[in-house]
């Protein structure tokens, strides 16, 4: 890839770009889909590609293409520069990417099974044993199982002199079970809804979360969900399981740290954020039992990576200390934007500038922002909780552009009375505001019940551009939560 | 711009590799660029090209597919070899009955030349005119500046090869203070249809009218919804129930209602992939022509879409020409959507309110109860108070929960007009008039 990375990198010097980068990225996916005892869909997708990022007269560019050949790296070399040579004119101050960042380095996915080196009759089979166990359940219409397998190989270089070879791994796998009444689908999913579960881990992960084994209990669930009653409309304690909480992670903090929003640059699309630089280490975000750390080091999750694709380490980062709010998700230039109004703020960018493949530009991602354990166990949490609602499995999604009133509903959701679990409860929901919300943490459970979930469909960007995330969560509990919006 | 010729060489590659019982070759060419700038600064510059190939091979009943986008002889094998290795693992699916035959179908004219030329010059230009705008204001800009080319094709083994090319440019822009932000946007095939300046003004005068925003109590209140906000909710009705699965699944609003009322008599929408005003493409992704469907006439549910798969299911049917890229879970869905206008001016609309509040548009939209078709959201970029019938104060924005056919049913009057409302997902566009909406739902509201 040497003599690629060099060309292009020479090619927009002699042009006039005082920082190039250069990614040259191959995807392999594999995804299996089965439904009702049929393979819906059976694909593998190869996807390659090349991108040049400058910044000349003092903007960026950047342009892309699926054809590496010399001829083509010169084109889209001039094309990167002649775009951030447009972009200089309608500028106020020259781009600032802080100091150099010089890496020569290999990274791989550490891995058990190699997933693409699995038969696709194994998958197969332990898709189709799930649907099976699912609509044994006799009212289950619909059972719907998945598995999703990622491999990327990237070679960052740039014009600072680094050179760096990636592979990550992924596997992915999810299993729904529908029920349908008049007017009336209710659904189950495991180990997480929306999406699958997913890791950077071989195809021991999808051993581990053993899908034929929950078959039953999803389907089970989603048919007794149909006669439950209501969730009731009030205010009262909520107990969130993991992969709720996983989410409101991401929705709530995950989001709202993204140093670019903070700046705006995501203002008329995601939207911007009520975390403001003026909040930096002066703000309450949430109680004593909330602490939140980012970090793209945690084995397995779907946020772990070895540099990001400025070619920035991945690395560990305090978001929120016993409740305060301390640090943000940054990239080069917004850590270098932000030392100009806080000079004790890290000189570095933490290394969480992603990229959707060869054709995106990258922009601040979450890797695995993650809620730490407290030291409840879930049973001695239900035990001390007289009164309120215990909620599972995301099942809707919503909150405003600064990302402070929030609604969620879940697939699943218990009375809590007395300390004990009671009558399944339907169509539960919440709603709240950020700070309000985490300021009501009063127990996160201990380490034995957490886990990184991993989110691969988060959207952000213009063009549009998914990322993949990890979310370490145990089952919490917040007190004076809104619930039940919907009559 | 690879042409039509081009595009067929390829396929044809394909198909001569291809030694299944069927297969189908589905290409996408694009060139996409993109403009996009925040706080009065350009910060993101973007260019794409790309070509992505997709082969949907047919052993027996059994189906693979295999993507990829090398576009060598070698590279083009790959796809094919990995598409018939894939189905030969797979199971008959006994739903499947055949790739569609070649059918004959119209023929749209949605290409611009000037789009296609743009320049990233000629885009800051534009961009530079809302910057402008808002600094003169003392107002920060955000936004994008888009134009694509794209050139679609499928072909298959049984003689189907359709083609299309056509561009589109959009831009969009969030105009802000301290506390306020104003919302423009507008899209159409011919970059020159495009008018930065007025964009610029839209955003900016909505803006500067909606600081000092006061919080209001939720409850169910008449509304005013911009054409933008009504777009969303035509697309979720889309999304949600107007394909032939979710009714063959028993999960759709309008199982065991078709024929039924199920929104007001002045509620009338259909799907036509064929109209020259949107961003058409006169065929499926298997090729097959796009038929105009009726889908809710006078409040009546008419129809729902079809692609060839949910159409095999069904005695009698056929399919109207709405599949998505093979392989999907979703089925067949409409996304060339029309509202159906009504007969008021806007000012007409504002003069009937006592006492509503004017919605520019919703903000990160999803359903809460999809059968219901209730849905949840926020308000954002501009949001007014509007009492006897004029705009009187802003107002910090709003959740809503709410069900879109309890909507379409109290929608007392459409505009006379409608506007082409782009989604964020490839070109997925909807027309939809404005609307005076009694008893909308707001269950929540934030601090902005």
């Amino acid at each position: 890839m040497r003599e690629y990375t060099d060309r292009a990198l020479n090619t927009v010097e002699s042009q006039g770009a005082s920082y190039a980068d250069i990614r040259i990225v191959r995807r392999e996916n594999q995804n299996i889909n089965v439904k009702n005892g049929i393979v819906q869909t059976l694909s593998l997708t190869d996807d390659f590609g090349f991108g040049i990022r400058v910044i000349a007269d003092g903007a960026w560019g950047f342009a892309s293409s699926n054809r590496l050949t010399p001829e083509e790296i010169d084109r889209v070399a001039a094309q990167a520069v002649t775009i951030a040579k447009a972009s200089a004119l309608a500028n106020t101050e020259p781009v600032d990417i802080g100091p150099p960042e010089v890496h020569v380095d290999t990274y791989k996915t550490p891995v058990e099974i190699d997933p693409f080196e699995v038969s696709l009759e194994e998958k197969i089979d332990t898709l189709l044993a799930a649907d099976k166990e699912a609509r044994a359940v006799q009212g289950v219409a619909i059972a719907q199982g998945s598995m999703g397998f990622l491999r990327e190989t990237k070679t960052f270089a740039s014009s600072e002199g680094s050179f760096i070879e990636q592979t990550l791994i992924e596997s992915g796998l999810g299993l729904v079970a529908r029920a349908v009444a008049e007017g009336e689908v209710q659904q189950r999913s495991y180990p997480n809804s929306f999406g699958r579960h997913q890791g950077t881990a071989g195809y021991e992960f999808v051993k581990r979360w053993d899908l034929p084994g929950h078959g039953r209990q999803m389907g089970e669930e989603a048919v007794a969900l149909l006669s439950a009653p209501q969730c009731p409309s009030k205010q009262t304690t909520l107990i969130l399981d993991g992969p709720q909480l996983a989410l409101q992670v991401h929705e709530s903090c995950g989001h709202p740290i993204e140093l670019d929003r903070v700046y705006g640059t995501e203002a008329a699309f995601a939207g911007t954020s009520f975390l403001t630089t003026e909040k930096y280490g002066n703000f309450r975000y949430g109680s004593d039992a909330v602490n939140i750390v980012a970090d793209a080091v945690t084995p397995g999750g779907l946020g772990t990576y070895g540099y990001d694709d400025e070619g920035v380490p991945g690395q560990t980062t305090d978001i929120v200390k016993h409740g305060q709010f301390v640090g943000y998700l940054t990239s080069r230039e917004t850590a270098s934007q932000l030392r100009k109004t806080h000079p004790n703020a890290p000189e570095r960018s933490n290394g969480t500038m992603r990229a959707d493949g060869w054709n995106r530009v990258p922009i601040i991602r979450m890797n695995n922002v993650s809620l730490m354990p407290g030291e409840w166990s879930f049973d001695d949490l239900i035990a001390d909780t007289d009164d309120g609602i215990y909620m599972v499995t995301n099942k809707s999604w919503s909150i405003d552009d600064k990302r402070l009133n929030f609604q969620f509903g879940t697939e699943l959701a218990y009375e809590v009375k007395n300390g004990k679990l009671g009558r399944m409860l339907k169509n539960a929901t919440y709603t709240g505001i950020t700070p309000q919300f985490w300021g009501g943490c009063d127990a996160v459970c201990s380490a034995d019940h957490w886990n990184v979930w991993g989110t691969p469909n988060c959207g952000k960007g213009q063009p549009g551009q998914v990322a993949h995330t990890g979310h370490g969560t145990a089952p919490a509990r917040f007190r004076n939560v809104r619930v039940g919006v919907m009559s | 711009m690879l042409g039509k010729g081009r595009l067929k060489e390829i396929a044809d590659s394909v198909l001569r590799a291809a030694k299944g019982d069927q297969t189908e070759v589905v290409i996408q060419a694009d060139a996409d660029q993109l403009t996009r700038f925040a706080e009065n600064t350009i910060h993101q510059n973007v260019a794409e090209t790309n070509v992505s190939i997709r082969v949907r091979s047919v052993l027996g009943k059994k189906i693979g597919v295999a993507m990829g986008n090398d576009l060598s002889e070698e590279g083009l094998a790959k796809v094919v070899r990995n598409a018939e290795s894939i189905a030969g693992f797979q199971q008959e699916n006994p739903d499947f009955r055949s790739l569609p035959g070649p059918e004959p179908a119209d023929t749209v004219d949605i290409f611009s030349e000037s789009t296609a030329m743009c320049t990233p010059a000629r885009r800051a230009e534009g961009v530079e005119a809302i910057l402008r705008r808002s600094r003169e204001n003392g107002l920060k800009a955000a936004g994008a500046f888009s134009t694509s080319t794209a050139e679609s094709a499928v072909f298959n083994s049984l003689g189907v090869a359709a083609y299309q090319r056509g561009t589109s440019a959009n831009l969009m822009t969030v105009v802000m203070s301290e506390d306020s932000s104003g919302y423009a946007a507008q899209a159409a095939k011919d970059v020159n249809e495009l008018d930065p300046q007025e964009v610029g003004r839209i955003a900016v005068d909505k803006a500067l009218r909606s600081r000092d925003p006061q919080p209001f109590d939720p409850g169910a209140y008449t509304v005013f919804l911009e054409e933008e906000a009504v777009a969303t909710m035509v697309f979720f009705l889309g999304y949600l129930g107007l394909g032939a699965l979710p009714m063959q699944e028993k999960r759709s609003f309008l199982t065991g209602r078709m024929g039924e009322k199920v929104t007001g008599e002045n509620i009338t929408i259909w799907d036509d992939g064929l109209d020259p005003e949107g961003f058409s493409l006169p065929f499926d992704f298997e090729g097959v022509p796009r038929q105009k469907v009726m889908l809710i006439e006078n409040g009546i549910g008419k129809n729902v879409v079809y692609d060839s798969f949910t159409a095999g299911r069904e005695e009698g049917k056929a399919s109207t020409g709405h599949s998505l890229p093979a392989p999907n879970m979703l089925g067949p869905i409409p996304i060339h959507l029309h509202m159906a206008p009504g007969s008021a001016s806007r000012e007409e609309m504002i003069a009937s309110i006592e006492r509503g509040i004017w919605v520019t548009r919703f903000h990160y939209t999803n359903p809460v109860h999809p059968v219901k078709t209730i849905l949840t959201g926020m308000t954002r970029d501009g949001t007014f108070l509007i009492e006897n019938g004029e705009v009187t104060r802003p107002l910090k924005n709003f959740r809503f929960t709410q069900s879109i056919l309890e909507a379409f049913a109290n929608a007392r009057m459409l505009s006379a007009e409608t506007k082409l409302t782009k989604s964020g997902f490839g070109n997925i566009a909807t027309f939809a008039p404005a609307a005076v909406i009694d008893g909308f739902r707001f269950t929540g509201v934030t601090e902005f």
